[in-house]
Order: structure tokens, then sequence, then C-alpha cells
């Protein structure tokens, strides 16, 4: 049975919203370092809700690349560690265009989820 | 909780009174006054406290820095981070060799009960990189941090070693196995970290015939700072010896910058800044594709760091919520890898 509105992601924002526009303001007042820590949590939720909204297409993507890179199947998890170790064993490196191209678009994908401000 | 706090503190100042009064020389019936001792935030595994001792009417502005009786360290933290006697040694030749680094006083004893402890001269300054990089009253200092750093690393970087406790030596192949133990020890498959590592491995610069003292932590937020710029030299418990340029390429890590990304020298000056003060204060010559070597080692460093520091809430070790957020800081520094390889 579908939940009522809010959805998940609406939820979580109104959560966002709160923790940054009154409970941190407040806490920088009476204590600067649980304001700090309560920045660092509105912050993760605000993770959580990018993943919840981009994490599941991000990682099909990145399934399918990998799929392709090291030519069969696996779970993502499997994959990721057989490239790693091809990686540590010198059997590809930075000259190899498709790895590259893979492992920019993983790392743009993870970066639009886990700090989409970083440059 | 409190009641915990409150009887560590006066643990603490008890402690400090008879170490103090042995120092300063009070008479035994009129024992040193311990005024404002507060904990310190900032260095989670090990502590920081502040204060100041009156003793004989004066009084002195003073730093104890202790180990935790239990911290959460990992198994390489705990490889490579000096104990604390060690650190006073280090600090006292760094001192001595005119580092501008606060005065190392005085070690704790055992009958004292504090654990691993010394206590130093405190210096005025902040090391709130926010406050620094954005605050009108370090306009003037802003203008002059990246090149008193340079200065300052030249003069850590020409301690005589013969001053110095025993301390690792540590060369480019044994921070690569160092990363590569640090990923296998959690577990963990990070392809671009790999890359970089591979990358780093097939170009390192040969050891060094004299390695030189390197701070190993070198960067904002690590150093006081005023109006007139940079005050001393903090935190050095990853002290150890190697290349010079490892303190240089380090202070160059993005994340040091602080959102100023454009002035990669801790986020105040420019490269070229950084290394030409380095040399005008004898540092020697900067080798450029050796600088940028030890950059991108740096943030492969920064990105296990923050898995290491998620590690240390997902064992249990320190169970902490920014321990765990940290994690997923990771992914900057595979940003930032795949521009520097890119540049390279």
């Amino acid at each position: 049975m579908a939940q009522d509105r809010p959805t998940a992601a609406e939820l979580l924002n109104a959560v966002i919203d709160f923790l940054r526009e009154e409970a941190t303001p407040s806490l920088d007042h009476s204590d600067a370092g649980l304001g700090f820590q309560m920045r660092v949590a509105a912050n993760a939720l605000a993770i959580l809700e990018r993943e919840g909204r981009l994490g599941p297409a991000a990682d099909a993507r990145e399934h399918e690349r990998l799929v392709k890179l090291l030519g069969h199947d696996g779970t993502l998890d499997e994959l990721n560690r057989e490239l790693a170790r091809q990686l540590r064993e010198g059997q590809r490196d930075e000259r190899d265009g498709a790895l590259m191209a893979h492992l920019e678009a993983t790392v743009a994908d993870k970066i639009a989820i886990a700090n989409p401000k970083w440059k | 909780m409190t009641v915990h706090l409150q009887t560590e503190t006066e643990k603490v100042r008890a402690a400090l009174a008879i170490a103090a009064s042995r120092q300063f020389g009070a008479p035994a019936a009129d024992l040193a006054a311990i005024e404002g001792l507060a904990r310190q935030s900032g260095g989670a595994s090990r502590q920081t406290w502040s204060f100041d001792a009156v003793v004989n009417s004066r009084r002195e502005a003073l730093i104890l820095r202790r180990d935790p009786p239990t911290s959460g360290k990992t198994e390489r933290e705990r490889s490579v981070a000096i104990d604390r006697a060690t650190e006073f040694h280090v600090l006292r030749a760094a001192h001595r060799a005119g580092v501008r680094a606060p005065e190392p006083l005085f070690e704790l004893t055992a009958e004292d009960g504090l654990g691993e402890a010394y206590v130093m001269r405190r210096i005025e300054g902040t090391a709130i990189a926010r406050k620094l990089l954005r605050d009108p009253p370090y306009a003037g200092a802003r203008e002059k941090i990246a090149s008193q750093l340079g200065e300052i690393a030249a003069a850590i970087h020409a301690t005589d070693p013969a001053t110095l406790p025993p301390l690792a030596r540590r060369e480019a192949a044994d921070h690569i196995a160092g990363l590569r133990g640090s990923l296998d020890a959690m577990g963990l498959a990070q392809p671009v970290f790999e890359l970089a590592l591979g990358w780093l491995d097939r170009r390192k610069p040969s050891p060094l015939t004299r390695p030189v003292l390197v701070h190993g932590d070198y960067r904002t937020g690590n150093y006081l700072a005023d109006e007139t710029g940079v005050t001393a030299i903090l935190d050095w418990e990853l002290a150890h010896l190697g290349d010079p340029l490892e303190d240089l390429g380090w202070l160059c890590v993005k994340s040091w910058r602080f959102g100023a990304i454009d002035r990669p020298a801790a986020g105040f000056g420019t490269r070229e800044q950084l290394w030409a003060a380095y040399e005008r204060a004898g540092g020697g010559t900067v080798d450029r594709a050796r600088a940028h070597w030890w950059e991108v080692f740096g943030t492969v460093h920064w990105g296990v760091i923050c898995l290491t520091q998620a590690f240390k809430h997902l064992s249990g070790s320190i169970r902490s919520m920014e321990h765990a957020a940290i994690g997923r800081r990771a992914v900057e520094a595979e940003v930032d890898l795949l521009q520097l390889l890119k540049a390279a």
C-alpha cells in the first residue's frame, strides 16, 4: 500500500529545512559545537535525499558500464572489486580511454549525490 | 556525562597544580592555582587542554597535550602517530631551531597520573580556517600566509637531524604501501584511488640521501594565525623523516583550501608564491614534478583518511555522526584526483 504524502523526499526536505532554518541558528547561540554537529546532520540528510532520488539510476549506469568494460556480468560490488584488482596489479592504467570515461562518469554521479557544490 | 566530565576536569586540575608547582618553583604550602582550565575542541583522538597557572603571583598561559586513557585509534594511526614524549622532543628541537612553534616546557611524570602528557606555552591566534579565510581582521594576514608557510616549512626542514629523537623514516614507497594496506584492512575496492596509487607507484621519486624532518600534517587548521599572519605551527604528532616536498604537497591538497579553490597554497596563495618563499628561505630548489607528485599523493591520502574516519564509527571504536559522515567526502578526493591526473 502506498504511503500518504509527504513522499520520502518531501518529508526529508521538511526535516532538513527545519534543522537548517530553526534548530541550527538557535544552537549557534547556545552551543556552537552542537550547532556545527547539526549542520553535519542536515548535510547528511541532504545526501540521503539526493541518493534516494538519483542513486538507483546512477548505480544502474555504473553497473552497465562495468559489464561492458570488464566483458562479463556480476554484482556491482564484484565488478568494482575486479576493476580495483586490475588497477592494483597494473593491468590497467590512466592511458585506457574506456576506463577513464567510466571513472569520470562514476565520480560525476557520486559527487552529484555526496556534494554537488564540489568543484 | 556532566558528572563524568567534571570528575575528569578536577583530576586534570589537581595533577596540573602539582606539576606546575614543581616546574615553576611554588612554595610547598602554596600550590600553583590552575585557572580557566578547559578542554579544547579539535583533535578528536588526543586531548588538548588550555589553562593558566598562577605561581608566585606570576601568570603563565599554557597548553596541556595529553593522550586519553582509551582512544579509538586504528592500526594505521597507531603505527604512524608518534607518542607524546617523542612529540615533546620534536617540538623542542624545532622550536630551538627557530621554527615558529609553541615553546614546550615540561613533561608530566607517571606519578602525575595523567598518562602521556606535556605542557607548552599558549600562543595567541586562531586555527579556524573559516575565520582566517573570510573575516575582516585577517585581510592583511591573508596576503602573507602562503609565503609565511613557505618560509616556516624551510625552517622545519632545516632542523638539525642530530637534535631530533628517533623518528620513523618514510619514503614514497612506504606511503603507497601504507595507503594500499589501509584500503585492504577496510576491505574496500576503490578504483579511482587504485588508479592514482598505480600512477604514483610508477613515478615515485627516488629516496633522498639525506631525509629531513617532515611535519606530516602541514595545512590550514594546524597552525595559529592572527592579524599579522602565522604565529605558530601546531599538531606535530605525524612528524617523521622523509621528503620535504611531502609537506608542501599536502598543504596544496584541495580540502585544505576550505572553499578558496583558486588559491592552492593553503587557501591563501599560488603554488608559485609558496615555492618561491620556500626557496628564498633556504629550502632548496623545489622540483615542480616532485611537488606535483606529493600533491597527488596527499589527495589520495586525504581520501583514504575520510574512509578511515568513517570506519572508526562503523567498527564501533568511536561512535560519532561526524566520523560517519566524513566517509562521504572521499569522493571529493576522487574528483580532485581525476583533475590532477589530467593536468599531469
